[in-house]
């Protein structure tokens, strides 16, 4: 079946062309689509019956001529060569190098589909990771194995947070990052994947990347390959040669666009803003490759970026992407307007693995309550900016303005920080006690009274 | 043997003339396992539990005869099973890390023996009905695993195998069943998850189930054998609040279904349930739980049928007398497979894609939770907690909205509240509870009879707190009377010293009932005692800087449930708190 061509379409359109006349094709099976002009296109069996077989055309159906298509059914899923020379390479959405230099040849060859990890086989994520960066760290920390998204906006720096997370990410105690890093893009613009490459080369770690990019004027439904050849790269990383792997996947929001214009195409029924219902398991396939193996030494953690449509978190990529991953930075217009970076959002900012991964043994004993302590008071002081606003700060109480002080300094001092500055955690609690001690001892009900004792700095307004 | 038609997705169309709607059949050269789920003259259209790449048209596919079914007997406890009931741990020595296509382990280990004892009472040549105990196997230390005789056999028992130690699969007795035919026993029957279990009758639930969350049991509580609804948007707490249950709620045997959800968060109880213990019992929680898991990566059929899978366990502990609860996270997503196979069916949308039929499968559903007598004169339990994950948080949407009307203990998970981390992030004006009359009775008998009156009088605070947060939101805390002010106060020392429960603080994780209302009382009685002198005059400024109100609000983190001594003494102090402020008054008048 392999070596047969076949010119039997019958209708193309769309993306999608229909096969007649071609018995026993297996499903999810690859295609290679060679038209008029005998370029070769790439396509997937999406359904298969003895009569009528649908495949999903990447590059589009646009121009071609189905009296002149020939086809060909490979009998295999899409498949991604792996071997340790990956490392330091750049491929295109579907895997190809697209840097000039030759073709990965390896026997392994591995289905970018995956298969589910048992969920008897994962072991817990627990190692703290260090970004350096404050609102991370202090409030919203990483784990080794964690899969935590950046949800940003248009226009706001998430490029350049992520871009300092793998810079600057290490476990406690190390000098330098052990991390190697699996980089994926798809619907980026050539300028995001060039901050990228030049990012990675600035740091000296070009050896240690592996770039997936689809640009934003490449094939769209490629994306939806995109996204698993990078992860199918980064468990080979992890699981086969032991490493510790931090994938970045970049916009998000690009994917799930993809996956809706094919849904439409095969007819599906919609679920939410015209996205199908499936969304959420298809994400949940991405995502939940990240993770570590019990009896395994590497991990993969997954920080994928995206972008909210209209800056609106419930909208169904985010919602649905957060219903999956293991909490979100959350970055914020507003912030950002008043030139705080990293313009993280703290309050719907959440990292699930965070508790199992700090204070005693992990970081230092005070930092779950400091953690704690920080939400509160600053939920407190921003109800309190919310009532200066409408009432004015004069008629503010003084515990109140103290309330509207400590905000302004956190987030100028604690949330707020240089693009090159890589705090140290105990840097983080510190600046965090700090700014915990402009407010009375009795108004901190998270921390113990021995942490007090500890590290208030005592007098009120002492900032 | 039939063949394959058509592959599309998790469907497929095979030429398979005599199966019947939810039979079981096997498909293709790797025999990957499916129910039929639909027929047209010859062709039956069947979902199958595992992904379908690969699988040809031509390919093999043969009728099984029999529906989905799970295997019932020992083993079942400390196990971890997938959403067909494979067991998980057996399938990764198997396969490895990952989860092969086709790979078939039975549910119940089959070289374990197990210790059985026959029921003293039955005797050969007596009559033995559906659902009779058999004798017991003592399966984890505190649990005594009887064994049932399958619901639909009846007749005469002809003979019981002696005490020993046999495997699942020896047989342990016969029957002669009405019609003449003999049938064999084993220490484990099948049943078809799609069909309740029967049992006799179904009884009044009475007792609260006690979850030690302050929030559930002193203000929403839940009955055994009652039905409960979590909903709430990503990160608001449902898992946690369901894991809280599954760790400390003082049921037999716990059954946690992630249906959906993440890896990691099942990895997560599988970790922490060897090593707690059971504050009821004092043996590991592990030996009280069992798992079923089809995590959010794993095939969206069996997630529709993981749900069942786990009811079924749970009617089948019920019925050997026992009170389960059963938390499934997320039945939404059991909704959203229900949606996507509609969907492919080409079922007519009726809202958000989901079909008509959505709102009477969950009833149906949720109406297998109760408290019943069992088929052999027992009495057990099954209460049912499920979360629901509204798109965007909106309670509006319809498995939300149908959810609602079905259950009677609503659990409102708020986003504000979760932002600020106040946890359990319920929301003590959204929630609500059908079962407050039936556990009032219980709490006034076994703890104190002012607590109706106590919860009522909290929740009122808390909701006059509500009305004046608006007022000062809009014009400011000056607006407030000292009256107002100090039920502010009162409302915010509710809030932080008794509703505020981390999951993450080992001397308040749980608290028992007695810790609850001991708390619920003390703070009460500050609010009291302040609103008195405030009606005398004093001024609520004054009573807010007391340094009472920062050490109440600690009170939770520093008694455990164990020890109340101290703390019952520090609230025989709060008079004298504030008789020390109305003798200040006393003598240089309200000026103060
Ligand atoms: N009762 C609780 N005590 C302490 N922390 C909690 C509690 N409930 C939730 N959290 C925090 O919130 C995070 C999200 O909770 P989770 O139950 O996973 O949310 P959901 O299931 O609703 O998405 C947890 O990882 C934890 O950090
Ligand atoms: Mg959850």
């Amino acid at each position: 079946m392999k070596n047969i061509e076949f010119r039997t379409a019958t209708s193309a359109q769309g993306g999608l062309i229909v096969m007649a006349g071609v018995p026993g094709v297996a499903a999810g099976s690859r295609v290679q689509i060679k038209d008029h002009a005998g370029n070769l296109r790439n396509g997937l069996v999406i359904r298969s019956a003895d009569d009528a077989v649908l495949v999903e055309v990447f590059e589009g159906t646009d121009e071609l001529d189905l009296e002149r298509t020939w086809v060909r059914f490979l009998d295999e899923p899409f498949r991604l060569p792996v071997s340790r020379d990956i490392l330091g390479r750049v491929f295109n959405g579907a895997g190809l190098a697209r840097d000039g230099r030759p073709p990965i040849i390896s026997a392994d060859r591995r289905d970018v589909n995956g298969e589910p990890l048992n969920p008897a086989a994962r072991a817990y994520p627990r190692e703290f990771i260090q970004t350096g960066i404050s609102a991370i760290d202090g409030m919203n920390s990483l784990t080794r194995g964690q899969k935590l998204p950046v949800f940003s906006g248009g226009g706001l720096p998430h490029n350049r947070v992520a871009a300092q997370i793998v810079r600057q990410a290490k476990l406690l105690g190390e000098e330098s990052s052990e991390f190697v890093v699996v980089f994926a893009a798809f619907g980026a613009s050539h300028a995001d994947a060039r901050f990228f490459q030049e990012s990675f080369e600035e740091s000296g770690v070009l050896n240690k990347v592996v770039m997936f990019l689809n640009l934003a004027d490449e094939p769209v439904i490629e994306r939806l390959l995109t996204p698993r050849a990078a992860l199918t790269a980064a468990e080979y990383l992890a699981f086969d040669l032991d490493y510790h792997v931090l994938v970045v996947m970049t916009d998000m929001t690009a994917y799930a666009e993809a996956l809706r214009e094919v849904a439409v195409l095969r007819g599906d029924v919609p679920a939410r803003k015209g996205y199908p219902g499936y969304l959420y398991s298809d994400l949940a396939e991405i995502y939940e490759r990240a993770g570590r193996i019990k009896n395994r030494r590497g991990s993969i953690t997954l920080i994928p970026v995206l972008s909210m449509p209209s800056d609106d978190i419930t909208h169904p990529i985010p919602d649905l992407t957060g219903y999956i991953t293991e909490g979100q930075i959350v970055l914020g217009r507003e912030l950002s307007n008043q030139g705080v970076y990293p313009p993280v959002s703290v309050l719907p900012s959440l990292s699930r693995l965070m508790k199992d991964g700090i204070g005693k043994n992990f970081t230092r004993e005070d930092h779950p309550h400091v953690a704690s302590q920080l939400f509160a008071s600053y939920a407190k002081a921003l109800e309190v900016r919310g009532l200066a606003a409408i009432i004015g700060a004069e008629e503010l109480s003084d515990a109140d303005r103290r309330y509207l002080r400590f905000a302004e300094a956190f987030e100028r001092r604690f949330i707020g920080q240089g693009e090159d500055e890589d705090r140290s955690v105990f840097e983080t609690l510190n600046i965090a006690w700090d700014l915990l001690s402009m407010l009375p001892p009795e108004a901190l009900i998270r921390v113990s009274e021995e942490e007090l004792a500890k590290y208030h700095k005592g007098g009120v307004g002492s900032v | 043997m039939g063949k394959i038609l058509e592959v599309n997705g998790p469907l497929v169309k095979l030429e398979l003339p005599e199966t019947v709607i939810g039979e079981q059949v096997r498909v293709g050269r790797i025999g990957l396992v499916g129910e039929v789920i639909g027929r047209d003259g010859e062709t039956a259209l069947a979902q199958l539990y595992e992904d379908t790449a690969g699988l040809k048209p031509g390919e093999v596919a043969e009728g099984l005869g029999w529906p989905l079914s799970v295997e019932l007997g020992p083993g079942l406890l400390n196990a971890i099973f997938d959403g067909v009931q494979r067991p998980l741990n057996a399938v990764w020595e198997q396969s490895g890390d990952r989860i092969a296509r086709g790979v078939a382990v039975p549910s119940l280990p089959r070289d374990k023996r197990w210790h059985f004892v026959p029921d003293p009472h039955r005797r050969a040549e007596t009559p033995l009905a559906g659902g009779d105990v058999l004798g017991t196997v003592q399966e984890t230390e505190s649990i005594l695993h009887r064994i049932l005789t399958p619901p639909l056999v009846h007749g005469e028992l002809l003979e019981l195998a002696p005490e020993g130690d046999y495997t699942v699969d020896e047989v342990i007795g016969r029957v002669k069943r009405h019609d003449g035919r003999i049938e064999k026993l084993h220490l484990f029957h099948r049943w078809p998850v799609r069909t309740p279990r029967p049992f006799k009758h179904r009884d009044h639930a009475v007792k609260p189930l006690i979850t030690g969350q302050r929030i559930l049991d002193t203000f929403y509580p839940l009955l055994k054998g009652g039905k409960a609804a979590i909903p709430g948007p990503f990160g608001a707490g449902k898992t946690m609040l369901q894991q809280q249950i599954a760790r400390w709620c003082n049921a037999e045997i716990v059954i946690y279904v992630g249906c959906g959800e993440r890896g990691n968060e099942l990895t997560d109880v599988l970790e922490f349930m060897p090593e707690l213990k059971d504050p009821h019992t004092g043996r590991p929680l592990m030996e009280r739980t069992l798992l079923v898991a089809n995590t959010s990566n794993m095939p969206v059929v069996a997630r529709e049928a993981s749900i069942y899978v786990g009811i079924t366990l749970a009617e089948y502990f019920r019925d050997q007398g026992y009170d389960v609860v059963m938390v499934a996270d997320s039945t939404s997503r059991w909704a959203e497979a229900l949606r996507e196979v509609a969907g492919r069916l080409g079922q007519m949308p009726v809202e958000e894609g989901y079909p008509a039929y959505l709102g009477s499968r969950l009833a149906a559903f949720y109406e297998r939770a109760g408290r019943v007598e069992t088929l052999s004169g027992d009495h057990g339990s099954v209460t049912l907690i499920g979360a629901v994950s509204p798109p965007g948080g909106d309670f509006s949407e319809p498995v939300t909205s149908h959810t609602k009307e079905i259950i009677q203990t609503f659990w409102a998970l708020s986003k504000e509240l979760a932002d600020a981390r106040h946890y359990p992030a319920v929301d003590w004006l959204e929630s609500f509870s059908g079962y407050v009359p039936s556990a009032a009775k219980w709490w006034a008998e076994n703890v104190d009879p002012g607590w109706e009156t106590a919860r009522a009088e909290a929740l009122d605070l808390l909701a006059e707190s509500e009305e004046l947060q608006r007022i000062v939101n809009l014009v400011g805390v000056e607006a407030l009377s000292s009256e107002q002010r100090w039920t502010l106060e009162s409302a915010g020392l509710i809030k932080e010293g008794l509703l505020q429960q981390a999951a993450t603080d080992d001397t308040d994780s749980f608290a028992s009932p007695e810790k609850q209302y001991a708390l619920l009382a003390a703070l009460l009685e500050i609010h009291r005692q302040g609103m008195k002198l405030v009606k005398l005059g004093a001024s609520a400024r004054r009573l807010i800087q007391m340094p009472l109100l920062a050490q109440a609000r600690r009170w939770k983190s520093q008694h455990k449930s164990e020890d109340l001594a101290a703390l019952k003494d520090k609230i025989a102090r709060i008079p004298a708190e504030f008789e020390q402020i109305a003798l200040d008054y006393a003598q240089s008048g309200p000026a103060a």
